[in-house]
């Protein structure tokens, strides 16, 4: 599930982003008129087709996964969050249609019409993603049931969906997906401008991909700092695992990088901000952090898994906020950014950035929860479905995940290699 | 009873199913054409087919996710049993329905066009093989053999659904999606010889399906009593049985004389009117013979505020889906 989850996320993350910069592409398109923007929308939208098609299946598998491996969980929680499922099939179903009507409509609706529906394809995807990570925030902090006898009761969906970390988790998600997929993007097309500097289409790829990868970059800190306050506040435990910190202590260091170890109780090569974490938890730096210490031991999930996962999501963000920033004062500076051969191959090379920081996340907050698949209120062998031979389920999933990421892959290129010229007179020498 | 929340919900499940398969189905359908093209035009009935289902699928697609997540939602305990004991033909059909997506995504979308053929071949081949799983799943919970007593599965993981009704059900889904997609074809392209071609598959699978029907009726006495009997005492039973004997013929008459979108209008009501006389011979079991939707149901709080999004949602959707068809005359 976890692997399926994993590959899911990229597919559903691009499919957010992308729908984005391709109503951006066409907006241009109506407002300018200029050619090359109608072929960047086309090409887009046909990236996007690609991975809203292998996103529906394995959507599809995904729904159903739930049950095959976890019928337990879902016999469970079911009722409570099925609620945040069922406006996603919906936001989904409104993603679907109109994806069609804009990938098949060009001849048959007229411009503005075509604009709306590439504008909801963009917001419906969004709306997905939302709910997807707020049932996920309820497996995080439990809300909206009471527990007596281990059997839900008096149960409130809404409450349940408006559990604590489901807006922190949910704008953290979104803001990522922008984040990463704008980097990708970009990456792609700076490393073809590398090959082909005058080809306008990939200029203005590049900056639509820049300008929505560095907005969402550079804001993604503050979701940060209001996700890992609710974490600090409902899941101490988990924190303390995000920050390698074993001591409980007042004014405890910020640790930066480190390898935690379970036998010595401390967090080995990190370099500690003095009262760094206390601050940034509590907002006060003589704040008493909860360290590993004082939680039993069979309650700590593998603590140098999330603490090594943790550094890799906010390193990656950081450098991420860095280009961001450069890009953006050279474009203050009224320079062309795909003039600078350099910038494009940092560039090219940070393109995985953002998705390395999402699988990290993921990591960080899927294992930081462990042993739990419900926090504090169900463990996750207990959610596991009585069938023997799971390992052969888990595999064929794994495989059929494989499959279709180096399908999407394979079909991602074609496209990139098939993208065409659109000669730069030369206006922008440098 | 009748009006219970229970009940409206299970309705509107239920419309949902019958959507998927009028859409979702013919576009499986549609699969299977494509695999048994033959002749002269035979490039040119693929065209028509894939022109037909590319803009669709997706969206038709979504009608089995909103079922799923209807059941698992208002039915968790339902859905629990099912997933639990049909793990395996469920899995099954999961990989179909993965391998038909991308590889019908794959051959839409390749910018290269010489290997689209093989993916072709891919896309037809599980077209065929998922619906006959669906109809497996169906015919397995309608049994009475999908059993869990105190968190242990009665009958093992492969009894409950390895029996000759399931496999008979299965053969009869694909031959009525396949009827289906026969049908719809007609509409979708002006070349009269095409039309024929089409005709002609619609009047085959018209005559399979009904031969199929009868199989699984005569199966259904040992395969699955409780239903069987239900469809043979009660009288609605055999009122819808007669509705869609009539619109069988009806059908088939109006597809001798051309008469496509009257064949169309008489498909439609079948294939619906089917499952619904399944699914009220069924009422309330969801799966036979323990699971009932009310001992099933989530409490009423989630009830009530899931029949307010379905509400909510339907709004937004149906206009949406309503114009999608409209866009591509689908209607």
């Amino acid at each position: 599930m976890a692997i399926s989850l994993g590959f899911h996320i990229i597919f559903a993350v691009a499919g957010i982003a992308m729908p984005l910069m391709m109503v951006i592409a066409e907006w241009k398109w109506l407002r300018t008129k200029k050619e090359v923007y109608l072929s960047l929308t086309k090409h887009w939208a046909k990236g996007t087709a690609i991975l809203f098609a292998v996103g529906a299946v394995s959507g599809t598998v995904l729904s159903f996964e739930l049950g095959l491996l976890w019928p337990n969980f879902m016999e469970w929680a079911g009722s409570i969050i099925g609620m945040p499922f069922s406006l996603e099939g919906f936001a989904f179903f409104t993603e679907a249609i109109f994806l069609g009507i804009y990938l098949y409509g060009w001849n048959k609706v007229n411009p503005t019409v075509h604009l709306i529906s590439g504008a909801l394809v963009a917001v419906s995807g969004a709306a997905s993603g939302i709910f997807v990570t707020i049932a996920n925030a309820w497996m995080n902090t439990p809300a909206g049931f009471d527990l007596i006898d281990g059997k839900p009761v008096n149960i409130d969906p809404i409450s349940a969906m408006l559990n604590p970390a489901a807006f922190s988790q949910s704008l953290h998600m979104i803001i990522a997906a922008y984040a990463a997929t704008g980097f990708a993007v970009a990456g792609i097309h700076a490393f073809l401008l590398l090959k082909n500097p005058r080809n306008q289409f990939h200029q203005k790829a590049l900056y639509i991909a820049l300008a929505i990868g560095g907005v969402a970059a550079v804001i993604q800190p503050v979701s940060g700092d209001i996700l890992a306050k609710t974490v600090a506040q409902n899941q101490p435990l988990k924190l303390a695992a995000f920050e390698g910190q074993f001591k409980t202590e007042k004014g405890a260091p910020l640790k930066i990088g480190g390898i935690p170890d379970v036998d010595e109780m401390r967090t080995k090569y990190a370099l500690e901000i003095p009262y760094g974490l206390s601050l940034l938890a509590y907002n006060n730096p003589k704040a008493e952090v909860k360290g590993l210490q004082s939680f039993p031991r069979d309650l700590w999930p593998p603590v140098a898994i999330v603490h090594v996962a943790f550094q890799i999501m906010v390193a990656a963000g950081l450098i991420m906020i860095a280009i961001s920033i450069y890009c953006f004062i050279l474009m203050i500076r009224r320079k062309k950014i795909y003039n600078s051969r350099r910038l494009l191959r940092i560039l090219m090379l940070c393109s995985p950035l953002g998705f390395i920081a999402i699988e990290a996340g993921w990591t960080v907050t899927e294992v930081g929860r462990q042993p739990w698949i419900i926090y504090e209120v169900m463990k996750t062998a207990d959610a596991l479905t009585p069938m023997p031979g799971l390992v052969v389920t888990f595999s064929s999933f794994t495989l059929i995940y494989i499959f279709l990421s180096a399908i999407v892959v394979l079909l991602l290129l074609r496209q990139f290699r098939a993208s065409p010229e659109y000669v730069d007179k030369g206006n922008s020498e440098p | 009873m009748i009006f219970s929340f229970e009940v409206i919900i299970s309705v509107i499940m239920l419309i949902s199913l019958i959507l998927y398969a009028l859409k979702g189905g013919a576009d499986y359908g549609g699969g299977v054409w494509d695999l048994l093209a033959f002749g002269k035009r035979a490039r040119k009935q693929r065209e028509v087919i894939a022109e037909a289902i590319s803009p669709v699928w997706e969206a038709n697609h979504v009608w089995l996710i909103l079922v799923i997540v209807i059941l698992f939602t208002a039915f968790p305990a339902g859905f629990s049993t099912i997933s639990t004991v049909l793990h395996i033909p469920l899995t099954l059909m999961l990989i179909g329905i993965v391998f038909r997506g991308s590889a019908f995504a794959f051959r839409t979308y390749d910018a290269k066009k010489e290997e689209s053929r093989s993916w072709g071949l891919v896309f037809s081949v599980s077209s065929l093989i998922t619906p006959v799983l669906l109809g497996v799943i169906l015919g397995a919970i309608i049994s009475g053999n999908v059993i869990v007593e105190n968190g242990i599965v009665r009958d093992g993981f492969i009894k409950p659904w390895f029996s000759l009704f399931a496999l008979f059900v299965g053969l009869f889904t694909l031959a009525l999606f396949a009827y289906l997609a026969a049908v719809y074809l007609t509409l979708e392209t002006d070349d009269e010889e095409l039309q024929d071609d089409f005709r002609g598959r619609a009047l085959i699978s018209a005559v399979i399906s009904g031969l199929l029907a009868i199989a699984v009726y005569v199966l259904s006495g040992s395969g699955a009593p409780t239903i069987s009997r239900e469809l043979s005492e009660n009288w609605w039973a055999w009122g819808i049985q007669v509705v869609v004997f009539i619109l069988a013929v009806s059908a088939f008459v109006a597809l001798i004389t051309r008469r496509f979108r009257l064949a169309r209008m008489c498909a439609i009501g079948q294939v619906s009117l089917i499952i619904l006389g399944w699914a009220i011979a069924q009422y309330p079991y969801l799966v036979e013979p323990n699971v009932t939707i009310f001992n099933a149901a989530a409490p009423e709080s989630t009830l009530k505020l899931l029949l307010a999004t379905l509400v909510l949602g339907g709004f937004l959707l149906l206009p949406s889906f309503y114009y999608l068809l409209r866009v591509f005359r689908k209607l």
